[in-house]
């Protein structure tokens, strides 16, 4: 094994961030100044009152006062109004200039390009959509991507909502929340590679080394290549999804659990409600709006999944999806035409879902 | 799994009954034994990963991690090679860990500053049309990443022309310059969903405060520094926190904006690919993932209560 890193390598990679650290704070410093200029509105002295005194001087002649009136009378008109507008300009213009380039333009040209063939030189109508829908490997990516959005939402919530309701009001409550949240720290490539290992195949006979599979042959089973046969393959896919998210839905219904007011739970019991009858008479109506959030959000970020595919199958053995197969068509194939119809239908997907979401909260405001 | 026992009996027990006790009792435990079952299957993997990544390789490619308990053995072996190893097998993790970090301070300084000047303009400066710049930006949230990914490349490796006439010019950068493609590409997602955020934080501040400081002749760039950066402190961890975690455990705007090279290729990107080629050299790849996860476990366990707000206020970017 050869050890001798080399730590002197990195020291321009260092050198880079303090380029950008001291970038950031140049910025930062310029808009400040920028904004320093100007009141936030007329005081009770206007600026252009500030100014005139300022031009005639500790002892104003009559001569001077007389000239510069008509200067004074024509700033005194300008309305408040327009100052506003260069302050705003400042302060949005990073903001506005960033999100034209990284997300307004590219997602126009995207569109058009979902028009063209593979690398953007000629038209070709709506042959990358019919691709999409008929061919049998675009088909399967859909397929995938359609079993994903059902199952993952629901069994999110279905986890969360259980665990949140068991350790409710427990002493361990908060240790207990915080085991099923640490998932949510780690990155989706991490949380692939370890489901990876607990997927990990030996032949039969030889000493397991995955999880599953030990447990399999302890039941007297034999052991399986999880990953590589569909359609179970994307089960286990879903899992390690599930796995990350459970911490969320379980972080957002207990919070809504709690919310519930104490007396309509005291009614409940006096009226002597079983448990079951407490959960689905009480407790599910008066959380159905944290349920429909955690729903949602959770179909949106499964709809643009990429990294657990990507991690711990490739999308090999028909387990791909369609943010996926966005990614090897327009980076590896070569296929920006296919990639960017992909990426369009992914945007159509996601929208009336945003939306709604957007609907709610505001409903939720209320 | 039920939560409860499946017995639903009608019958109203009078309270302190003993089968109000004894169904009690039962309820209790059910719970705690579903709530045991969901938090094992929700620590083992973890924990048999990062118990893996400290045995010796023969012994993890053989056994299983669980033999540990009858026959341990440790070392640090593992984390030695994956870190500082310099052949083309070993993971050279050392050298993405400092590309994470290079790429991650940037990329959470530019979109909260940015986020809080736009936020503030909107929330507090009263110009024509702020609800429709407001609506714009708010909207953008439901474009995916995807979208933008190939004009973005494009962007930068080509610059931008029309008609045939070049507008503005390539970047063109090389090595360590690299990085600043990131750190933009990174800055320009954040955006929607900081000002949305920022923007709900610093919204609800009382209007008279800001009055008052107005009347007293403050600027805009005065009540920003003085009075609502303060105030909003907590939103911008919530925020800052989200950013990092996204930043760091981020695959596809690492692969496609940084190279798949020490040079600049984050830490996931490296794993990823050991996951892909090296799919059986677990030594290196438990020890890889793990060192990979403790800096935002670290993260996020010291700044839980500012994520926990966040979520709850709505901030999930997808």
């Amino acid at each position: 094994m050869n050890l001798d890193f080399d730590f002197a390598a990195e020291q321009p990679k260092l050198v880079q961030l303090l380029l950008g650290v001291v970038a950031f704070c140049a910025v930062v410093a310029l808009l400040l100044l920028l904004l320093g200029g100007a009141p936030a509105q007329p005081r009770s002295r206007p600026l252009a009152a500030t100014l005139l005194l300022r031009l005639l001087g500790p002892a104003p002649t009559r001569a001077r006062v007389r000239l510069l009136l008509p200067l004074s009378r024509l700033l005194g008109r300008v309305p408040v109004r327009q100052r506003a507008w260069p302050q705003a300009a400042v302060l949005l213009a990073p903001a506005l200039v960033l999100l034209g380039i990284g997300l307004v333009v590219p997602a126009v040209r995207t569109t058009v390009l979902s028009f063209m063939n593979g690398d953007g030189t000629a038209w070709v109508g709506l042959d990358n959509y019919a691709w999409m829908f008929t061919q049998p490997e675009a088909v399967t990516v859909l397929r995938n991507t359609l079993i994903w959005v059902l199952l993952v939402p629901v069994l999110v919530t279905a986890v969360g909502l259980l665990y949140a309701v068991v350790v409710d009001r427990t002493r361990f409550e908060s240790i207990a929340k915080s085991l099923v949240f640490l998932p949510m720290a780690i990155s989706f490539v991490g949380a692939g590679i370890i489901w990876k290992f607990v997927y990990a195949y030996r032949p039969e006979g030889s000493d397991q080394i995955g999880l599953l599979n030990q447990l399999v042959v302890a039941f007297g089973g034999t052991p399986q290549q999880w990953l590589l046969e569909p359609p179970l393959n994307t089960l286990f896919l879903i899992v390690v999804m599930v796995w990350i998210q459970a911490g969320f839905a379980t972080v957002v219904l207990s919070a809504a659990i709690k919310g519930i007011p104490a007396e309509i739970i005291e009614a409940a019991r006096l009226d002597g409600a079983s448990p079951l009858q407490m959960f689905f008479r009480v407790t599910l109506p008066s959380i159905r709006s944290a349920v429909v959030v955690v729903l949602v959000t959770q179909s949106i970020g499964t709809l643009k999944l990429f990294d657990i595919v990507r991690t711990m199958t490739g999308g090999q053995f028909d387990t791909s999806v369609i943010a996926n197969e966005m990614y090897n068509q327009a980076f590896r194939y070569g296929e920006t035409g296919k990639g960017a119809a992909l990426a369009v239908f992914l945007f159509v997907l996601v929208t009336p879902i945003i939306v709604y979401q957007i609907r709610q909260r505001r409903e939720a405001a209320r | 799994m039920t939560t409860v026992p499946s017995t639903v009996t009608a019958v109203r027990p009078a309270a302190g009954s003993a089968a109000g006790r004894v169904r009690k009792r039962l309820t209790n435990r059910t719970a705690s034994a579903v709530a045991i079952v969901i938090a094992v299957l929700w620590t083992t993997p973890t924990f048999g990963l990062f118990l893996s990544s400290l045995r010796p390789e023969d012994q993890i490619k053989s056994t299983g991690w669980w033999t540990f308990f009858s026959d341990p053995q440790l070392t640090l072996e593992n984390y030695q090679e994956v870190l500082f190893g310099t052949s083309s097998s070993s993971g050279q993790m050392a050298s993405f860990l400092v590309n994470s970090l290079v790429i991650t301070i940037p990329s959470v300084l530019f979109p909260l500053a940015f986020a809080a000047f736009a936020a503030y303009a909107l929330a507090w400066v009263s110009f024509r049309g702020r609800n429709w710049v407001y609506i714009g930006i708010f909207a953008l949230q439901v474009v995916p990443l995807q979208m933008s990914l190939v004009p973005l490349l494009s962007f930068f490796s080509e610059g931008v022309s029309v008609f045939g006439t070049q507008i503005l010019p390539a970047w063109e950068l090389e090595g360590p310059a690299r990085f600043a493609q990131v750190w933009f590409a990174h800055t320009c997602f954040a955006l929607p969903l900081g000002v949305f955020l920022l923007h709900n934080f610093m919204s609800e501040l009382p209007g008279e405060l800001m009055e008052a400081a107005r009347v007293d002749g403050a600027t805009h760039g005065m009540i920003f520094r003085r009075l609502v950066l303060p105030l909003v402190a907590p939103a911008l961890a919530t925020f800052g926190i989200f950013q990092f975690l996204w930043v760091w455990n981020d695959l596809l705007v690492g692969l496609i904006f940084a190279g798949g090279t020490a040079d600049s290729a984050p830490m996931t990107v490296r794993l990823a690919q050991m996951a892909g080629t090296r799919g059986n050299e677990w030594q290196r790849l438990t020890a890889g993932a793990f060192v990979s996860v403790v800096i935002p476990l670290i993260v996020f366990l010291s700044m839980q209560r500012y994520f926990v707000r966040g979520l709850l206020a709505g901030g999930v970017k997808g």
